[in-house]
């Protein structure tokens, strides 16, 4: 069995792609070797020893989908792949319409549909949790400074300012959502999310769908220390049966097939779950789960294998995961061996 | 006599952390050497550069499948081809043989229609410019009026009436869809009631039949959902003209909108990953139509004035390198002899451009400046391309929709169009102009004559 | 004629991967690029290095002239080398 997994940025704004290598090595049954596709020659995935034992280098997504299906076929020939896990929310998109040319190649994938993909986009959120009862914080998409300032009358501050991708910002008054609107529109494109900002703790919960309704796995956290760029840096599996019941009726609701995330702020005032995110993949967090006793990445694998899966009923509450800096120590002839050839046998 | 190794220009690029690697480096390396099977160099040795090309093929494909498309989701389905999106005669028969009818926005698109051969009851009439003297000729014709205010609908009353005229209106309708921005500006607004108010009033009148109802919701809109809204608020208007009136509309107009393949400046995602398929967007508007009160042969007819995603990927601008140069940071910057007065488009579109000739796998970051002696002729601020010699192609690709109607001319002429026939013969569709073509229109007062 | 020199502390490896041990800074060249570092390197002059291209390469001699300045112009940029 011969799985490639994507996202090897393990920097300090991880890709998911270590942790589930790392769970899946972690699974007592698996037999198979890893290959590590990567979109840059320092990714740190690369330079880990014995995580994958093969890395490529791949076209960025926003490249346009040829040359990443060229690549992809270059690398399958000579690596025979089962299985691709792509693990970063800007790559769903074109797996998921390359999955039909994949699949004729032999390549197995398991990923959400079209349809999901589009209802956790960011704008769509909003009308899914309102047609399910599921509580969100005020949301406006803007696409110009212009109608951002028509907004400007309801949007009361502290506010929310977010790309329709990634990255937010808190902002106080109109001249910093003008600001973080630049800023973020530059990086990402349109529309911006203006989002009312609610006071809380965060709590997180990675999944897994089986693509029928059914949760296969389900483990919340609560972020116990959040970096400056929003990232958790450490986080405990919490005991809480309202926010296990809140996210199966998501995955109920969507009949969300893969891994995904969903992130909710629990309201300092009312107790409530507000549910912020459904992010389309598993966490850069997702480690903790096989180690609380749900291996929700190797349960994808199974079910892209067409196996059937046990859903996990329990799991160890009070686990904690501590990220950490640890320098990988290379030589430059490693760095020439991924950077000009683009492959490197590790 | 030895052979010698193909020739690529020397380049160094330095290796910078979160750029664009080069492995199965971008799709601007790979060559588009032939459209439709003709050689691109054999099609500006003929008629030059820059060269406009067209596909018969493309364009005949488009549409077919689109008639496909809709037709297995709504029994009734009838496009109409968009003018304004070009209104080359040759684009405009090919979509005309295809069974379209003609959407015009203007006296002079109307005009246009009628001397290709278009019946005036097979043009549609949109738009916010009607003269009287339009209206009288398109009323005379039996032309499918799309009234966009009261005064024209005023005025129209007052034509019919004064001249005993019977005319063939419906009424452009705006509404929130859930998308922004709001089209507003045009036709009358559903939610507070002004569409329902011109309905009555159309109704009221002896001399004007009401045959449909229209709504065009915008452009390249990224969202199905929104055409489901559309139709379905369309929908309950038709309900309601049944129940006051009892009257069964001839068809809905749903206009077009949809997203062709080009990516928007500013879109992180090439368009190809997240704009809807051709079958999202019918599946969004039959489900919205269905929502009638009506079955079987009482369904009217579904409109579909749908350009852009018809026309884009069917047209190629064909472009010559004039210099290759560094700017003053190092970047490299090429000119080529297409600006932006004939690429309109590319103030909002990162065009797909590809070399014509095999260039070597290695790109290199470039600026793409156009010919024109302005700061503003950009074509595109930065793309991957390989060394392109001077007097070596690059063709620009997806350039069909407005590209061939919003240029202009600007110190020098508009190129030849072409279009590449479905036998593979080429056909000059459009001569490039001459300069008598822009003297012809002046005049010079005798007191300015030069001696 | 004017030669060019480039620092000892400069290596270039078979797959025209270059290290600038003195910055840390890497950079990949080309096939033909590699080459005429390599000639640079080995005290060619700018009249040996083109007609060798032109000698081995489908090239006529000017556009080999002028893609060589702009190459030698990049290097200069990322001061790979300098003029003798």
């Amino acid at each position: 069995m011969k799985i490639a997994v994507t996202g090897l940025n393990a920097t300090d704004n991880p890709g998911p792609g270590v942790p589930v290598i790392r769970s899946l090595k972690m699974a007592k049954d698996f037999q198979g070797s890893i290959i590590g596709l990567a979109y840059d020659s320092l990714d740190p995935g690369i330079y880990m020893e014995g995580l994958v034992e093969k890395a490529y280098i791949i076209p960025y997504p926003s490249g346009g989908l040829e040359p990443l299906l060229e690549r992809i076929k270059l690398i399958h020939e000579k690596e025979k792949l089962d299985l691709i896990i792509p693990t970063l929310d800007s790559e769903l998109y074109g797996f998921v319409k390359l999955q039909p040319k994949l699949n004729q190649m032999g390549i197995k994938l398991f990923l959400p549909t079209l349809e999901q993909l589009n209802i956790r986009a960011k704008d769509n959120l909003f009308k899914f949790c309102e047609d399910n009862q599921i509580k969100v914080p005020k949301n406006f998409l803007v696409s110009s400074l212009h109608d951002l300032y028509l907004l400007s009358s309801k949007i009361k501050y502290p506010a929310v300012v977010k790309g329709i991708f990634y990255e937010a910002y808190i902002v106080n008054n109109f001249e910093e959502a003008e600001h973080s609107f630049n800023k973020l529109s530059a990086k990402w494109g349109y529309p911006i999310i203006i989002q009312e900002y609610l006071k809380g703790d965060e709590f997180n919960v990675v999944g897994l769908g089986d693509g029928t309704g059914r949760t296969v796995g389900a483990v919340p956290m609560r972020k116990l220390y959040i970096t400056d760029k929003g990232k958790g840096w450490a986080g405990i599996t919490i005991d809480d049966k309202t926010i296990i019941d809140l996210s199966k009726k998501i995955i109920e609701k969507t009949k969300w097939k893969s891994g995904l995330e969903l992130e909710y702020i629990k309201s300092s005032e009312t107790g409530e779950y507000f549910l912020l995110e459904i992010n389309p993949r598993f966490p850069a967090w997702v480690y903790l789960a096989p180690s609380a006793g749900q291996n929700m990445p190797y349960a994808l694998v199974k079910l892209a294998y067409g196996e059937s899966v046990e859903t996990f009923s329990s799991f160890k509450v009070g686990t904690i995961f501590v990220r950490s800096s640890w320098d990988l120590i290379s030589d430059i002839k490693t760095f020439e061996q991924i950077a000009a050839i683009g492959e490197i046998s590790i | 006599m030895s052979t010698k190794k193909r020739y690529e220009r020397p380049i160094i690029t330095k290796y910078q952390s979160g750029l664009m690697n080069k492995f199965g480096s971008g799709p601007s390396a790979k060559a588009k050497t032939s459209i439709d099977e003709v050689a691109v160099s054999k099609l500006v040795e003929e008629y030059g550069s820059p060269l406009f090309v067209m596909s018969e093929r493309q364009l005949r494909n488009n549409q077919q499948n689109a008639i496909r498309i809709f037709r297995t989701r709504y029994p009734k389905v009838q496009f109409a081809w968009s003018y304004k999106t070009n209104y080359l005669n040759a684009v405009c028969s090919v979509f005309h043989q295809e069974g379209s009818l003609a959407e015009v926005v203007s006296e002079f698109e109307y005009d246009k229609a009628k001397l290709l051969g278009i019946k005036g009851s097979n043009i549609i009439f949109n738009g916010p410019d009607k003269s009287r003297a339009a209206l009288q000729k398109a009323i005379k014709d039996n032309a499918k009026i799309h009234i966009d205010h009261f005064d024209e609908l005023y005025e129209i009353i007052d034509l019919c009436n004064s001249e005993n005229l019977k005319a063939n209106v419906a009424i452009r309708v705006n509404m929130d869809v859930g998308v922004y921005p709001l089209w507003d500006r045009f036709g009358f607004n559903y939610e507070n009631g002004e569409a329902w108010q011109a309905i009555k009033r159309i109704m009221s009148e002896k001399s004007l039949k009401l045959t449909g109802l229209h709504t065009h919701i915008g452009t390249y809109m990224m969202t199905a959902e929104a055409y489901r809204i559309a139709a379905s608020k369309l929908a309950s208007l038709a309900n309601s003209i049944k129940r006051e009136f009892d009257i069964k509309l001839d068809y809905i107009d749903m206009g077009g909108g949809f997203a062709s393949n080009n990516t928007l400046i500013g879109q992180y995602l090439p368009a190809e990953q997240i704009i809807p398929s051709m079958e999202q967007y019918a599946d969004a508007i039959s489900s919205g139509m269905f929502e009638m009160n009506a079955t079987g042969s009482d369904l009217p007819a579904l409109i579909l004035e749908t350009g852009r995603a018809l026309v884009d990927n069917a047209g190629y601008l064909i472009t010559t390198v004039l210099a290759n140069k560094r700017l003053s940071t190092g970047r490299r910057a090429i000119i080529i002899d297409a600006g932006v007065n004939i690429l309109f488009t590319s103030f909002w579109y990162k065009h797909k451009i590809s070399p014509a000739q095999e260039s070597g796998v290695h790109v290199e970051d470039s600026s793409l400046y156009g010919p024109l002696c302005m700061n503003i002729d950009l074509i595109r601020e930065s793309i991957l391309l390989p060394a392109v010699k001077k007097g070596e192609h690059l063709v620009i690709e997806d350039v069909g929709a407005y590209a061939m109607t919003q240029w202009m001319q600007f110190i020098t002429m508009r190129p030849n169009v072409v279009m590449i026939m479905q036998d593979g013969t080429v056909e000059l569709i459009r001569k490039s102009e001459a300069l008598n073509y822009i003297l012809d229109r002046e005049l010079l007062p005798k007191q300015l004559k030069l001696k | 004629m004017v030669n060019f020199i480039i620092p000892e502390n400069i290596a270039i490896s078979e797959s025209g991967f270059l290290f600038l041990a003195g910055t840390g800074e890497t950079f990949t060249l080309n096939q033909i690029g590699k080459e005429i570092f390599n000639l640079i390197r080995s005290k060619s002059s700018e009249e040996e290095i083109i007609n060798s291209i032109v000698n081995d390469y489908d090239i006529d001699k000017a556009t080999a002239h002028k893609d060589f300045a702009d190459f030698i112009s990049q290097l200069k940029h990322y001061s790979i080398l300098k003029e003798a």
